[in-house]
């Protein structure tokens, strides 16, 4: 186990490396830059662009601002923001709550019909059950977030008057009630997706498991249908859901853009666009480094649950 | 009646205000001819309720002499207050100064290079410090502070000998003569000397996270991707404010934002304003205020004159023919912008109404490129000793009303044997070096000319001013007219609006004629506010709708 640790750990720390050089080329290389938002402001001379340049540091060879910026990360300095000059920690966590109230909300209810759903589609199979789940997921996985939320917001917000037309909260509230009320049409919209992709694979897992000859063997033993499907065939079926909880973590903690745009939540995904809007390379390469880590250290944790698990696996 | 017809015919009320300008009596009158009640009713005695302004980008810099873009400026102009203010007519008036400054009064010598301010002396901070000129005095060299993060410093690299006087005067000599400085100073929020000068970086001081003004709204607290909150100041030196908070309240997606003015979530509709496709819904939504505003940036088709195709006069005129201009406008915009001939904003006391109007007329077109030579060639595209008369044509990818109306004159520049192909590039890409070092064809882009209203168009006209060449400035079409320098260098070192006028006329009529940009149309805005909001006043000579919401009051 030690071993194993030690080894994908020393693996992660080349991974994150080799992450943070690729990005930081891919967004110096992109034209225009942090300054490009004062190219149509009339009072700004080239002067005074050249000087907020050099005053960021953005006149010196980008190998040099890399390994400044490396060695800053590596000491604990994540840099400041070039929009509000706050440290990138902090923006970070401040957008953080925001994320995770949505993203944890619904994704804790897409794996729950989700997974309810594939079961059920899987045990019914070719029941009209099946057939509108199946159908239901294609629609829901083909049709635009942006276009399910605003249809939302326009029936049951302008229309209905039953749930606000975005936000997180009132300003002035935010009350335990009003962040619910706010949360209810967002996390559904996002969850549609969710569920669908949690349904398909929960679907197929468990077709797979229910083939597999031990659940013949506990039915041969007597078994009532529902003991087989709860302890033999869900169990079983579980297990690849591992894995692709472990693969999500990263994307519950770095937002949903588009949704977060709809429903102007103050998330990760809206500080992703924004700081990539106006090339904010200390908050985008802070970003990048922590859904990278949360990437390697969400795969780490399902292969380490996945082995405490399954006995067939022997972490080594 | 609507807002827009009052627009169109506002020839007489236009003419009013120039007179204004001139005698500076404009205060209590304009608003009346802005076409509201405003003393209709009365506001309230202590500050009451709370306004929503809703904005479709994130302000983030708080302290006012940093590089910050437009959406800042509400925050700004709420917070802090500058020497001098510019009124909707484009008059200045005092704000901490009890003076404006002029060569009558003796405010700046005879010679323009020696300036006096007098200052009021009932004016607190927020944290209830006495202001005087030493914060003045320490806001103007802060921004010529080589290390610190300054925002625009043209006109405040020239002033020298910073000298208090009292706590109520200050004086300075200017490095030379700058008659915009004075509109410059609209913009310039002074800040406080006893905050900022403990800290040893002013980049990364404390207070660019809770600014301390003499505003009439003192910092509240900011949510990061959300809003900010501001919080009447009680103890105000002028009048109001009348709403207990002000709130900027980001929200990223225009159609978002119209939709959330539509629901009641915000109360006043702040930039980018309303959509002009969205402008007949919105005109008919019950309890909700909405009105055309021009603004102050002109849209074009803007050239690189350094382009074989462009060097020809005749190009230019012909393909200005070419644009059915009305078309657009109509079609595209839903005929919420207006024509221009110029990059003059309508509203400013220099527009000048009288230059020659262009005409769509394919076969006019035609025959100019005939006659200077410009021959079709077997692909159909006319081409002269070798230069094909064919240019990419780029702006803001993803802005679809700008796309629809490439699509619209590639078309019709088509018809006359010219080639325009669109190559639309991501917004800090396009803004970035590649226009700035004049990397373009030609671009399609809405440009306010003016400097916190002043005419002098210097850093867009001047020969000086072309960054590609050199130059320090923003004339990315490289144009270059020996007469316009000379008018442009006479017209900075005037004073006198009278004979400032005579010159931007001029000035105006070269450019026209030399057509370097060929406007589409003057911008408008489409300004939404809750019915109830009394004391709303536009001014498109600030970049910000909330340029005073001190005046702003709940009716009760």
């Amino acid at each position: 186990m030690r071993g194993f640790l030690l080894n994908r750990l020393s693996q992660s720390a080349v991974l994150l490396v080799i992450v943070s050089i690729i990005g930081f080329v891919i967004l110096n290389l992109i034209p225009g830059g942090p300054l490009a938002q004062y190219g149509l402001d009339p009072g700004m001379t080239q002067e005074d662009i050249a000087r907020l340049k050099e005053q960021l540091g953005l006149n010196r060879p980008l190998w040099i601002q890399y390994f400044d910026w490396a060695w800053r990360l590596v000491q604990g300095d994540w840099g400041h923001s070039f929009r509000d000059g706050a440290p990138v920690l902090s923006v970070i966590s401040r957008h953080l709550f925001a994320t995770l109230l949505l993203m944890g909300t619904s994704t804790a209810f897409a794996i729950a019909i989700g997974t309810w759903i594939g079961i059920r589609g899987a045990t019914h199979r070719y029941s009209l059950f099946d057939y509108t789940a199946t159908v239901g997921a294609m629609v829901a996985l083909s049709i635009p977030t942006f276009w399910f939320g605003l249809v939302g917001i326009y029936v049951f917000s302008l229309k209905l008057g039953w749930l606000p037309a975005g936000n997180m909260y009132t300003i002035g509230d935010g009350s335990v009630l009003n962040y619910l009320h706010h949360l209810i049409l967002p996390s559904i919209v996002l969850s549609l997706v969710h569920v669908a992709i949690w349904s398909r694979y929960m679907r197929g897992a468990t077709l797979d498991a229910i083939s597999h000859d031990f659940v013949k063997t506990a039915r041969a033993k007597g078994l009532t249908e529902r003991r087989v499907l709860m302890k033999h065939v869900v169990g079983n079926a579980l297990l690849p859901m591992i894995t692709l909880a472990g693969m999500q973590l990263p994307s519950i903690l770095t937002g949903a853009l588009v949704t977060e745009t709809v429903f102007t939540w103050p998330g990760m995904g809206r500080l992703f666009l924004d700081s990539l809007g106006y090339s904010d390379y200390p908050v985008v390469m802070g970003l990048l480094m922590f859904s990278a880590i949360l990437a390697i250290f969400g795969n780490l944790i399902a292969d380490i649950v996945v082995a405490i698990v399954d006995p067939r696996i022997r972490l080594s | 009646m609507t807002e827009r017809s009052k627009i169109k015919s506002a020839y007489t009320r236009r003419d009013a205000l120039r007179m204004m300008a001139i005698g500076g009596a404009a205060g209590l009158i304009a608003p009346n001819l802005l076409g509201r009640p405003a003393f209709a009713q009365t506001p309230p005695a202590t500050p009451a309720g709370r306004v929503i302004v809703g904005i479709s980008q994130e302000p983030t810099v708080f302290n006012p002499l940093m590089a910050h873009i437009e959406v800042d400026d509400g925050v700004h102009f709420s917070l802090f207050d500058a020497l001098f203010r510019i009124a909707p007519d484009g008059s200045i008036q005092p704000n901490l100064a009890v003076e404006v400054p002029t060569q009558a009064n003796g405010g700046i010598s005879e010679d323009g290079l020696n300036w006096r301010i007098r200052l009021r002396d009932d004016v607190r901070w927020h944290d209830g410090e006495p202001f005087t000129a030493e914060d003045v005095k320490f806001t103007l060299e802060l921004i010529t502070n080589p290390d610190f993060r300054a925002w625009r410093t043209t006109g405040h690299s020239l002033v020298r000998d910073i000298t208090v006087v009292s706590p109520t005067e200050i004086t300075w000599r200017m490095e030379e003569v700058f008659a915009p400085y004075l509109s410059f100073l609209t913009e310039t929020f002074i800040v406080p000397k006893h905050i900022l000068e403990k800290d040893a970086d002013p980049n990364a001081a404390a207070f660019n996270q809770a600014p301390i003004g003499t505003g009439a709204f003192k910092w509240g607290q900011r949510v990061p991707g959300d809003h900010v909150e501001l919080v009447a100041n009680p103890g105000y030196f002028g009048d109001g404010p009348y709403v207990e908070r002000l709130i900027f309240k980001y929200i990223p997606d225009v159609t978002v934002l119209y939709t959330q003015f539509k629901s009641g979530d915000i109360d006043l509709v702040g930039q980018t304003y309303i959509t002009p496709d969205n402008y007949e819904e919105a005109r008919t939504l019950p309890g909700r205020v909405v009105s055309l505003v021009p603004a102050s940036s002109v849209e074009s088709i803007y050239l690189n004159l350094k382009r074989p195709q462009f060097k020809d006069l005749a190009v230019r005129e012909a393909l200005y023919a070419a644009m059915d201009r009305k078309a657009i406008i109509e079609g595209l915009y839903y005929g919420v912008p207006s024509l221009t001939e110029t990059f003059m904003p309508r509203q400013s006391f220099y527009y000048d109404p009288d230059l020659p109007k262009q005409e769509f007329n394919l076969e006019r077109a035609r025959k100019i490129l005939d006659n200077a030579g410009w021959v079709p060639g077997p692909d159909g595209i006319r081409a002269k000793d070798g230069v094909r008369l064919s240019f990419a044509n780029s702006t803001t990818s993803g802005n679809h009303l700008r796309e629809q109306a490439q699509q619209f004159l590639q078309q019709t520049f088509a018809e006359i044997g010219v080639e325009m192909t669109i190559s639309n590039l991501p917004a800090a890409v396009m803004w970035g070096e590649f226009w700035s070092q004049s990397q373009f064809d030609t671009a399609m882009v809405g440009i306010t000319y003016l400097i916190g209203a002043d005419p002098d168009v210097t850093n867009r006209f001047h020969t000086r001013a072309i960054a590609a060449q050199g130059g320090s400035g923003s004339n990315n079409a490289q144009y270059s007219n020996p007469e316009v320098d000379a008018l442009l260098e006479k017209g900075s070192r005037t004073f006198d609006p009278e004979a400032r006028r005579e010159i931007y006329f001029r000035v105006q009529e070269l450019v026209r004629h030399d057509l370097p940009l060929l406007p589409l149309f003057a911008n408008t805005s489409v300004y939404g506010r809750k019915e109830g909001i009394e004391g709303f006043v536009p001014n498109t000579n600030t970049r910000t709708e909330s340029w005073k919401a001190a005046d702003w009051y709940w009716a009760s």
